[in-house]
């Protein structure tokens, strides 16, 4: 299991490289300055002078391969530096989104789960029934329906309703409180863009336990287990849903990591100060500092998520850590 | 005693009407305490007016600061209204001809930090932003080109010499970004603390900002001007979505935001909340402008040039944009409302500005005739921001249309747009805009000139660049307002660049705010020191 592990950890290195390359190197490819936007972008006048100034301040005019090592050695000792557009540590800046951007993609995976297993393992078990087909539908609809329309319908269905039901309108806040300040109003803005993300992934979840379900309670080892008289419920609890897991595991692994800096358009819509809206900002305020920083940084989850997939399957698969 | 019933209509009425003044007068009493929640759709790119030039660092940061005058906060929409804010009794009149201007200082303002203000701290403050030393950025240093020196010239005086006199000097001083810094917090820390450190002398104090999610501000209880604020406190809550920002005050999660919204905008809020909601309303110092490429033929011929401008239907445009854009008022290069602007008659001489539509648009056609350029083809750079850039450009396409031109447009996201604008200068004809704070017409004008370093059009016109010349030395405001005429016709016949039309600031709002005015631009009275609720 240890070689296992570490062969996992070594196969790291070379992707972190290779993301740091690309994401360096595309992002100067990308036409503009930070300097012309946050000087002149608002369309006052700016000084030619001034924003020779500003680059000269960030480090633009440095030959490229300068700025390639010091982006590189800075990731390499955890000093990503700081943001082009605010001037403030890049490590601050992501900090402070980044529990809000965990808890809502704990939240929203918890809200998959719960819809996930619970109602693909229902479909499998009633296959072609009234039942199969309802879950299917609901699932099939939050494959289709985009969770940041769904964001908008859920915030003015909460408008609506609450103004003809008490005569006022009333929406989720915009602005974050931790959990442990204040957990009322940190659950009443953050449930909401968890359940339209949530219902989002469960869909496609659902439908993996489903096919993977039914495709298992057709082995032979469940077949032996119903011969021998074992009540259905244990069966399917015991036997079947755990060795069903795997390719469920390795999706809601995925959505996971996903969910870290992919909530660009919910976070827009609920207004959550978390990362994807930062990433979204750092690419239109052409930030490199930043966006480089966050690339990396959901490369990194990406491959934390992938590295536990890989240990949960050895865990639920003996074959494969004796592979 | 039975009362006469001749007498009972005119004494209700009466009666209704002194207690309704009444009423009123007690509701236009401000009420102390409450916190503001308002909504900004940018971001901060730093604490530091003197280098930025947005308005989502001015929403939350300029209620810590003061400036040496202001726009009136009692009468902002007006164009040339200035009062003193940390200058004692009326805005200066310029002395030895116009050539000096000498502000005497408060004696009673504390920083928040607890220094009292001085001479020293105006002086350093104006240096730092007209004569920054090396290396140092400042955004408006050219505003202030007429300035020659800024001294301490008494204890509680502060003299600015000008090399020539000015009529834009004043509007300079008065720009909402000229924050007061404390001369100890520079020579102590240097010139970029104040990026990421805030104390000033405004009428609140800096409490947080959670970047990217809201700044704090509570009532600062040594505001020089006493009896105010009236709010306890305020909070500027960053939501970059214009459909959230709408949503945020029909949730009463925000109660204003103070940029502006379009039209749909603010006939929804209406429908659904009614009187619980205000709109003000007021032309806004900002315009779009068509600019064509002069390094490329055949933009570089005045006829072409003037011919897009003629195909415009600037009065009917204005009619029907203004029902679906943040666009209204047809103007030339200086600010409608301005006493320096063009009245509509003198407008409707302008090539492109009478109304006989029918006529101008066989001009254009002739002109294009005439320069051999019948089947024009224009590549035009837009810029992907609905409000007005979209709208407004997709007009102009069918404009020109209407003339046989055939326009292709390229909507772009705001750094490629700018890097096709700016750098590379790959456009036909693109989108520009010329949006300013403080109405300053002499200043704003230079957009026009093909020196001005945010002019794109890559031309020369030395008959322009004199006729500036002249306005920049003129000194009283007939002789301003004559050689303005003369700058204008000149600009707009050679059709260097093309205005549409103004935009125009619509705020809705929760009728609870009281107290704050629209101003011509978003950029004013964000001081909020005379804001109150009436809850």
């Amino acid at each position: 299991m240890w070689q296992y592990i570490l062969k996992r950890l070594i196969l790291m290195i070379p992707t972190l490289v290779g993301a740091a390359i690309l994401i360096f190197f595309l992002l100067r490819l990308i036409p503009g300055d930070v300097c012309e936007l946050k000087m002149a972008g608002a369309g006052l006048y700016a000084d030619q002078e001034q924003i020779d100034i500003c680059r000269e301040n960030l480090g633009l005019n440095r030959p490229i391969l300068v700025q390639f090592w010091e982006f590189f050695s800075g990731f390499l000792t955890f000093d990503l530096g700081k943001s082009m557009w605010t001037g403030k540590e890049i490590t601050y800046e992501i900090g402070l989104r980044f529990q809000l951007s965990l808890q809502v993609a704990i939240m929203a995976t918890l809200v998959s789960i719960l819809l996930a297993i619970p109602l693909g393992t229902i479909s499998a078990v009633r296959q072609n029934t009234w039942l199969d087909y309802g879950v299917r539908a609901f699932s099939i609809a939050g494959i289709a329906i985009p969770s940041f329309w769904l964001g908008i319908m859920i915030i003015l269905g909460l408008l609506i309703f609450t103004q003809a039901w008490f005569g006022t309108p009333w929406m989720p806040p915009i602005e974050y409180v931790p959990i442990w300040v204040d957990p009322l109003a940190n659950l009443s803005q953050l449930i909401w863009p968890a359940i339209a993300t949530g219902y989002r992934y469960s869909a496609v979840a659902t439908r993996m336990t489903r096919s993977a379900l039914l495709e298992v309670l057709r082995e032979d080892y469940i077949r032996t287990a119903r011969a021998k008289g074992l009540m259905e419920k244990l069966i399917i609890n015991r036997h079947a849903l755990k060795n069903s897991m795997l390719p469920v595991v390795t999706v809601i692994g995925i959505e996971f990591a996903f969910l870290m800096g992919g909530l660009v358009v919910t976070e827009q819509v609920f207004n959550l100060n978390g990362l994807g809206k930062l990433f979204v900002e750092s690419v239109t305020n052409q930030d490199f500092a930043m966006t480089q920083a966050l690339v990396m940084l959901v490369v990194c989850v990406f491959i934390f998520t992938n590295f536990v997939v890989d240990i949960m399957y050895a865990w639920l698969d003996p074959r494969i850590r004796y592979a | 005693m039975k009362f006469p019933r001749k007498f009972a209509v005119p004494v209700a009425a009466g009666l209704a009407l002194a207690f309704g003044m009444a009423d009123a007068a007690k509701a236009e009493t401000p009420k102390k305490g409450g916190v503001l929640n308002f909504v900004v759709g940018s971001k901060i790119p730093s604490y530091d007016g003197h280098i930025e030039g947005t308005f989502g660092m001015i929403h939350p940061i300029r209620p810590f600061y003061s400036t040496l005058i202001r726009v009136n906060p009692d009468n902002p929409s007006s164009p040339t209204d200035f009062v003193c804010d940390l200058c004692v009794g009326e805005v200066p009149k310029g002395e030895d001809g116009g050539t000096k201007y000498v502000f005497k200082i408060r004696d009673d303002v504390k920083f928040h930090d607890g220094t009292p203000l001085t001479a020293d701290d105006i002086v350093a403050t104006y240096k730092k932003i007209i004569f920054p030393p090396e290396g140092i950025a400042s955004a408006r240093k050219a505003f202030f080109k007429m300035v020659e020196s800024v001294e301490k010239t008494g204890p509680n005086e502060v003299t600015f010499k000008l090399k020539f006199p000015s009529g834009s000097f004043i509007p300079s001083v008065a720009m909402p970004f000229n924050f007061v810094y404390a001369k100890k917090d520079l020579d102590e820390h240097g010139y970029t603390w104040h990026q990421k450190n805030v104390n000033g002398t405004g009428a609140f104090s800096f409490v947080q900002h959670q970047p990217g999610s809201f700044v704090e501000g509570k009532k600062y209880d040594g505001y020089h001007h006493k009896g105010k604020p009236h709010l306890d406190g305020f909070k500027a809550i960053s939501a970059p979505k214009m459909a959230l920002r709408l949503q945020a005050i029909r949730g009463d999660r925000a109660a204003i935001e103070f940029r502006g919204f379009p039209p749909k905008a603010r006939d929804d809020l209406k429908k659904a909340l009614g009187d619980k909601i205000t709109v003000q309303e007021s032309d806004w110092n900002c315009i779009l402008l068509a600019t064509p490429n002069q390094r490329r033929k055949p933009f570089d011929d005045p006829r072409v040039r003037q011919a897009l401008s003629l195909a415009l239907d600037r009065w009917g445009g204005s009619k029907y944009l203004s029902k679906i854009a943040i666009v209204k008022t047809p103007g030339g290069v200086v600010f409608p409302n301005h006493p320096l602007a063009a009245t509509k008659e003198e407008l409707q001489k302008l090539p492109g500005f009478g109304t006989d539509l029918k006529a101008n648009r066989e001009k254009a056609k002739k002109l294009l005739k005439e320069a051999g350029v019948e089947n024009l083809k224009i590549q035009f750079n837009n810029r992907g921001v609905d409000q007005p850039y979209k709208v407004v450009g997709t007009w102009l396409i069918d404009q020109w249309k209407q003339i046989g031109v055939d326009a292709e447009q390229q909507v772009n996201p705001s750094p490629v747009f700018y890097d096709k604008l700016r750098k590379k200068f790959d456009f036909d004809v693109s989108i520009d805009f010329n949006c300013q704070s403080v109405v300053n017409p002499i200043a704003d004008v230079t957009k026009f000139l093909g020196s001005a370093g945010n002019n794109y059009g890559g031309y020369k016109d030395e008959k322009l660049e004199a006729i500036y010349d002249k306005l920049l030395r003129a000194e009283t405001e007939e002789e301003q307002r004559k050689i303005m005429r003369e700058y204008e016709t000149r600009a707009l016949t050679q059709a260097h660049l093309i205005p549409t039309l103004w935009w125009y600031k619509i705020n809705p709002h929760r009728s609870y705010v009281k107290g704050w005015k629209i101003a011509p631009s978003h950029y004013l009275n964000q001081h909020l020191d005379q804001v109150w609720i009436d809850k």
